[in-house]
């Protein structure tokens, strides 16, 4: 087999689970994801549809991406079953660095599916962990039992909704920055993906109360390897040189969390 | 090496009355999409870069996937993707004072696109030359313009006339004689050439028995076609007197060393970037500057043209 990542594999689905009525898991096996880092991702090919990026939710023998159905890329996969078969390319981008000692990690809605793996690494490194998980509803809550197993004894897992159905009522950003005032924990690193207006929110109180952060950003991908154009954000290409991004290349993107851009490169607000 | 004025003697071209610090020029439709990364192209050390291919109209591009790895090389089918001419010269007026040309690629599906264009374009100071794309394989409509000399002089005289700024028209391999072409663009009043755009080309997955890409059909680039561009650059520089781009498959100092021995100007780069990243750049500057001085030539003016003695 080619150790050349940016062929195309085709690769059978041997699992498929319904998380909540919009987010499926879809479980496969390729030995090149199995080698992946946390927080990189996947160009995977629903044959005949459309070709979209997705992080590995789980990596290992078996691997594994979550999706929420948002379009109509997302909405064929989710008519996918057992034996269907997907093409996949990747491993791609930086993945997260690992931060031994105290870290939060905030996530929102799906981009929590991007933050397993580490979440599950951070464990084997004896991290002390704090998870932040903001959902709309309860009924969109996933692999809590996961998380839960991954920070137990050491950390907590806090959860947000918009409607207050469990947890704190309101977004995750303001739940993290209720804890920042409340406590005055001293993060070594605050890992988040999300929404873009939730990071914009949580690298500015990163910013103010000087923590380091490492970002995992969404844009529009082709490509997937650098060559396109159509992930740059600033001076930087999300599938390239992230997705996932620090304080320093963050100042760089003045766009962040206002607009994004579309297939075609103009720019739309979020 | 990040030293790039020490080594610009050797390596500057002067052409189309302006000045490259180097012959390396990022290629069109490679990350020329958005202004910060432009910059970035030029600050990692390229001589010049030629923007995305931009219409009077945004578009979208056809569905994915649209760039597929073969190994040897890319196929690619991107569709042109802009975000149209308005809105693109507003994304590169951030783009003032830096220290490479700028040099806006172009497209039209009719002579009137054409004349539009040429209007707003020619006050437009950021950009230093025009390219004009009429080579794009898998666009229907642009990819016909290329293979007929008639319609090929009819568009570079029409933007020539509404565009006060060198033009250089970009062929396609696509043809059975590129000099034919190439001398169609001259007569409509080409400044230069750039030789050349991707092979029409198309691959089948044999595991789920369909095209690679939505688009079926794409166009090949990388080090497969590089003999192609060479012989292309050489077809036309034995019998033209019209400076030419090089580009095809360039990934090495070496392969920068055959186009300019081939009667190339300077070279443009593409999908080595997918590999190599945007170190590639001080790389084969680096390689440029190594030959030169091992072979004892005092400059890049010295090799080139070198494989047309007889
Ligand atoms: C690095 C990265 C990792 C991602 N990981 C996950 C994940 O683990 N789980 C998950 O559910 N989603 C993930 N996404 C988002 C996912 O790619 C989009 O939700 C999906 O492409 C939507 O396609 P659609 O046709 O269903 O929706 P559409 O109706 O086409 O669009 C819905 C939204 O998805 C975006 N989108 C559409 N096509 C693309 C594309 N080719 N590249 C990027 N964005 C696109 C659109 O801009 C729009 O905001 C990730 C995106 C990126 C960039
Ligand atoms: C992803 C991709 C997009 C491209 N987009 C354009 C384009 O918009 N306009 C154009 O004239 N050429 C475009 N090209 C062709 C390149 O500019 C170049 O002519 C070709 O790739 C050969 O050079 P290379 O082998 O160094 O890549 C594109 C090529 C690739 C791979
Ligand atoms: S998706 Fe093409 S450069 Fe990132």
């Amino acid at each position: 087999m080619s150790t050349n990542i940016n062929f195309r594999r085709i690769v059978k689905l041997v699992r498929v689970v319904e998380e909540n009525p919009r987010v499926k898991t879809f479980w496969f096996k390729d030995a090149l994801c199995s080698k992946a880092k946390p927080g990189q991702f996947i160009m995977v090919w629903i044959i005949g549809v459309d070709e979209i990026p997705l992080s590995l939710s789980t990596i290992g023998d078996l691997c594994s991406v979550t999706v929420a159905k948002v379009g109509d890329a997302t909405e064929a996969m989710h008519r996918l079953k057992p034996d269907d078969l997907i093409g996949v390319r990747g491993p791609y981008g930086n993945g997260f660095k690992i931060v031994k000692g105290r870290v939060a990690v905030v996530a929102g809605g799906v981009g929590l599916a991007t933050l397993l793996p580490l979440v599950d690494k951070l464990k084997d490194y004896g991290c002390w962990i704090e998870v932040f998980l903001g959902f709309r509803s309860k009924h969109d809550v996933f692999q809590l039992a996961r998380v839960e197993r991954a920070v137990r004894p050491n950390g907590a897992v806090m959860i947000a909704t918009d409607d207050g159905s469990i947890g704190f009522k309101g977004l995750v950003s303001e739940l993290f920055e209720t804890h920042l005032k409340r406590s005055k924990p001293s993060y070594d690193v605050v890992y988040t993906c999300g929404p873009p207006a939730m990071i914009r929110r949580v690298y500015e109180l990163c910013e103010a109360w000087n923590l380091k952060i490492q970002a995992s950003l969404e844009a529009y991908m082709k490509c997937g390897i650098g060559i396109c154009g159509s992930c740059c954000i600033g001076p930087y290409r999300v599938c390239k040189d992230g997705p996932v991004f620090s304080a320093p290349q963050l100042r760089k993107m003045p766009e962040l969390g206002l607009y994004k851009r579309g297939p075609d490169g103009v720019k739309i607000p979020v | 090496m990040t030293d790039l004025a020490s080594i610009e003697p050797m390596l500057k071209v002067e052409t189309l009355g302006l000045r490259f610090r180097n012959p390396l020029i990022l290629a069109a439709g490679i990350l020329g999409l958005t202004a910060p990364i432009l910059k970035r192209v030029i600050e990692s050390g390229a001589g010049g870069v030629v923007t995305k291919s931009i219409g009077l109209k945004p578009r979208k591009g056809h569905p994915n996937p649209t760039v597929v790895d073969l190994g040897f090389g890319l196929l690619n089918s991107m569709g042109l993707p802009n975000p149209g001419l308005e809105e693109f010269m507003k994304e590169l007026e951030t783009l003032r004072g830096l220290e490479a040309p700028i040099i806006l690629s172009i497209y039209a599906f009719s002579e009137d696109e054409l004349v539009e264009i040429g209007r707003i374009v020619s006050d437009f100071n950021v950009v230093s030359a025009v390219e004009l794309n009429v080579s794009c394989p898998h666009v229907d409509g642009i990819s016909e313009i290329a293979k007929n000399p008639v319609l090929v002089e009819s568009y570079v005289q029409t933007l020539k006339r509404h565009l006060d700024k060198p033009v250089i028209v970009k062929l396609s391999p696509n043809v059975s004689d590129i000099v034919r072409i190439a001398e169609a663009a001259v007569d409509g009043g080409a400044d230069a050439l750039t030789a050349i755009n991707t092979v029409r080309a198309m691959s089948i997955d044999i595991e789920v028995g369909r095209p690679v890409l939505a688009g079926i059909f794409g166009g090949l680039s990388g080090p497969a076609i590089r003999p192609i561009a060479v012989r292309c650059v050489y077809e036309i520089t034995e019998s033209l007197n019209v400076p030419v781009f090089g580009c095809g498959g360039i990934e090495t100092a070496h392969d920068v060393i055959e186009f300019l021995m081939a009667g190339a100007t300077a070279v443009q780069l593409g999908s080595v970037i997918a590999r190599g990243g945007l170190r590639v750049f001080k790389r084969i500057l680096k390689g440029l500057r190594d030959f030169l001085e091992e072979r004892g030539y005092s400059s890049i003016d010295e090799v080139r043209g070198l494989a047309h003695r007889r």
